[in-house]
């Protein structure tokens, strides 16, 4: 049996699992008697009963009697709402950046450089409280908005705007001034708009890091034929470069769009009712500690592994074209 | 995120073997020499740290007392300062002794998190406060108003009950950290702020530009009797700690202080005696401590009165009137069962 390596292979394969198991038992055996022993009940029945607490931002219906798994939902809707604009806006951002450091105009080319090391060598979360007093401090007061266009509103509240509204007949609903500010109508409130540049402003940088060196990994002497071959800079990009440079840009691209989405939860610090927060919430209203981290912990890792697994797909099609 | 790895840390510290912790905290802490109190990381008046280096407080001067009862000393005190989501389970896990940290005693916390409450320290209510220019002075008035919470106390739900309740809308804009919460309140992201009213005081004294420009409105929407909690399944300690807390209300009744408590000690009239351990008189030693266990207490802490005055008081910046917290012979709460 010891000669047959696939045989060999699958009984190490077994023997670890078997290991994990014994452990991941043990912590769960452990964990149990503790709680018990300390008079901790354990258990996710509390995700059934009311949250009664608000959130402002939702994307799906919420008020404070629905219960803890909705508002888990809500503030999760939340995460997604914030990281897959925040990659959007990081990702040409700096497919643009990238473009300018490596651009034959010297301004342009030292702009770009400038801007990513600035950007990347100052701490996220220094970046976000930035962005966020920024906001609050610069906008005007809620009871005088500034107007950028008819019914788009910019103020402490955020940026409002006119929007459906009602959930049996929608109807359009355009901001209306009241005694705190403006109500009625679809808002994005300070806390997401200095979220969603602080993420997307940092991240861009590392992606314009990313895309360069991709760009500069595929061989002088492509550029050159394509060149020959009379194309213009834009089509050499299009056409040559890019499906080159592509296969080494996307896995470490990938790691900068996890990072993205799992620094989302650095929102807690200003307020943005991202998944974190919301679990927060939960967790002291119910003291449940170790099940809302669990739960926590849980959706980050499906989170990650799934947009690890849309960016394998993406790779592999690339791959196969081959070149 | 520091903040949430703490978290994840002590909810993973349930995961190692560890002893029981019943009937052994007074043991323990006798032999470590320290009592490792959870405090506030800065709330003025209940528990912060002084210009000195010092930590300061109405919560803290509960620690102090805790530990002169049983540890001889008030200085000999580990102070933990803990955010609210991390208070609990840093008591569950063993980390600190005693939770002083203006804690709501509630039913399912006192129920469900494996807490035990004893003693009410402090009566408080919710309250709001806003800008005086917004010329607001009802609540029924605050119809679309932005309100700044901070996460992890119970202000989050009493918030929504009473908005529900009156059919007013609001906007709940929820931080983690006290300090960017105020200054998004300062630079008018948020309309109001709301809290207990002891901590819009301690706000309001110590955290806005200028203070009068605030103005906290007189509705109170919620009870929050704030008081120390211990791990639950260590009755002895419980019990020592609530009677630490009635010592000091049965010392400001009797109307002894710390500066007259050596000589109230040949004071004839014997619920004095029996309180300062005089005359053969020890009920101490039933919680696991000598005769002199509350003469030390006021020695160097003081009664009740003394420790409110101190902190929260009309001569502190807070200047918070006795109210629910007078001594139930001025038609207060505060009553103490007697020493006897």
């Amino acid at each position: 049996m010891w000669s047959q390596p696939r045989l060999r292979g699958l009984l190490w394969q077994a023997l670890l699992l078997v290991l994990l198991i014994s452990i991941l038992v043990v912590i769960g055996v452990n964990l149990n008697a503790n709680m018990a022993s300390r008079g901790v009940t354990f258990g996710f029945d509390f995700l059934f009963t009311p949250a009664g607490f608000d959130i402002s931002e939702h994307v799906i219906p919420y008020s404070a009697d629905r219960p803890y798994w909705q508002a888990l939902l809500v503030g999760l809707m939340n995460t997604f709402k914030v990281s897959f604009l925040g990659i959007l806006m990081a990702t040409t951002l700096g497919l643009f950046l990238a473009m300018g450091s490596l651009s034959v105009n010297p301004l342009m080319a030292w702009l770009s450089k400038g801007y990513v090391e600035l950007i990347r060598n100052v701490p996220l979360l220094l970046q976000l409280f930035f962005w966020y007093l920024l906001l609050t401090t610069m906008l005007p007061d809620p009871q005088t908005p500034l107007s950028l266009l008819p019914g788009l509103f910019l103020s402490k509240n955020g940026l409002q705007f006119p929007w459906f509204s009602g959930e049996n007949f929608p109807a359009l609903s355009i901001p209306e001034m009241g005694f705190f500010g403006l109500t009625g109508g679809g808002s994005l409130s300070p806390e997401f708009l200095a979220l969603l540049f602080g993420l997307g402003i940092y991240t861009s940088a590392f992606i314009a890091e990313v895309i360069r060196a991709g760009i500069l990994s595929v061989a002088r002497g492509q550029t050159e034929a394509a060149t020959a071959l009379g194309l213009t800079r834009w089509q050499q990009l299009r056409w040559v470069i890019l499906p080159q440079a592509l296969r080494l840009i996307i896995p470490p691209m990938t790691n900068q769009f996890l990072n993205l989405t799992k620094n989302s939860s650095l929102a807690v610090a200003i307020g943005y009712p991202e998944l974190v927060s919301v679990s927060t919430t939960t967790l002291n209203q119910t003291g449940r500690a170790v099940e809302a981290i669990l739960i926590l912990m849980m959706v980050y890792l499906t989170l990650s592994l799934l947009t690890s697994l849309v960016m394998h797909r993406f790779e592999a099609a690339t791959r196969e074209k081959g070149f | 995120m520091k903040k949430l790895i703490a978290t994840i840390m002590f909810a993973l510290s349930y995961l190692a073997v560890s002893p029981s912790f019943a009937n052994k905290t007074l043991e323990s802490v006798k032999s470590k020499d320290a009592l490792a109190c959870g405090v506030h990381p800065g709330l003025a008046g209940f528990g912060m740290v002084d210009s000195s280096g010092k930590w300061a407080g109405f919560d803290v001067d509960f620690c102090r007392a805790v530990a002169a009862a049983t540890l001889g000393s008030a200085d000999k005190v580990r102070y933990v300062p803990l955010t609210a989501p991390q208070r609990f389970t840093a008591l569950q896990s063993g980390e600190i002794d005693l939770l002083s940290r203006n804690t709501t005693w509630t039913m399912s916390r006192d129920t469900q998190l494996g807490l035990a409450f004893g003693a009410i320290t402090f009566y408080d209510g919710q309250g709001f406060m806003l800008p005086k220019r917004l010329k607001v002075n009802s609540v029924r008035q605050l119809k679309g108003a932005t309100i700044c919470i901070q996460s992890g106390t119970t202000t989050e739900r009493n918030l929504a009950d009473y908005f529900r309740a009156n059919k007013i809308a609001y906007k709940p804009v929820v931080f983690d950290d006290l300090k960017t919460l105020l200054t998004a309140y300062s630079e008018g992201r948020c309309a109001v702020f709301t809290t207990d009213a002891s901590g819009l005081a301690a706000v309001r004294a110590n955290d806005m530009k200028v203070p009068d420009d605030h103005v906290i409105l007189p509705e109170i929407i919620s009870k929050e009797p704030l008081g120390p909690a211990v791990r639950r399944g260590d009755e002895d300690w419980l019990k020592l700690m609530t009677w630490v807390h009635f010592a000091m209300l049965n010392a400001e009744e009797l109307g002894i202080t710390s500066a007259n408590v050596d000589a109230k000690r040949a004071d004839p009239n014997p619920e004095v005696q029996r309180l300062l351990g005089q005359a053969g008189q020890d009920f101490g030693r039933a919680i696991g401590l000598d005769a002199a266990w509350a003469y030390r207490i006021i020695k160097q802490v003081g009664n009740y009165g003394e420790v409110f005055d101190r902190h929260l008081g009309p001569k502190t910046s807070l200047k918070l009137e006795r109210g629910p917290n007078a001594l139930w012979l001025n038609g207060g709460l505060q009553y103490a069962p007697p020493i006897r």
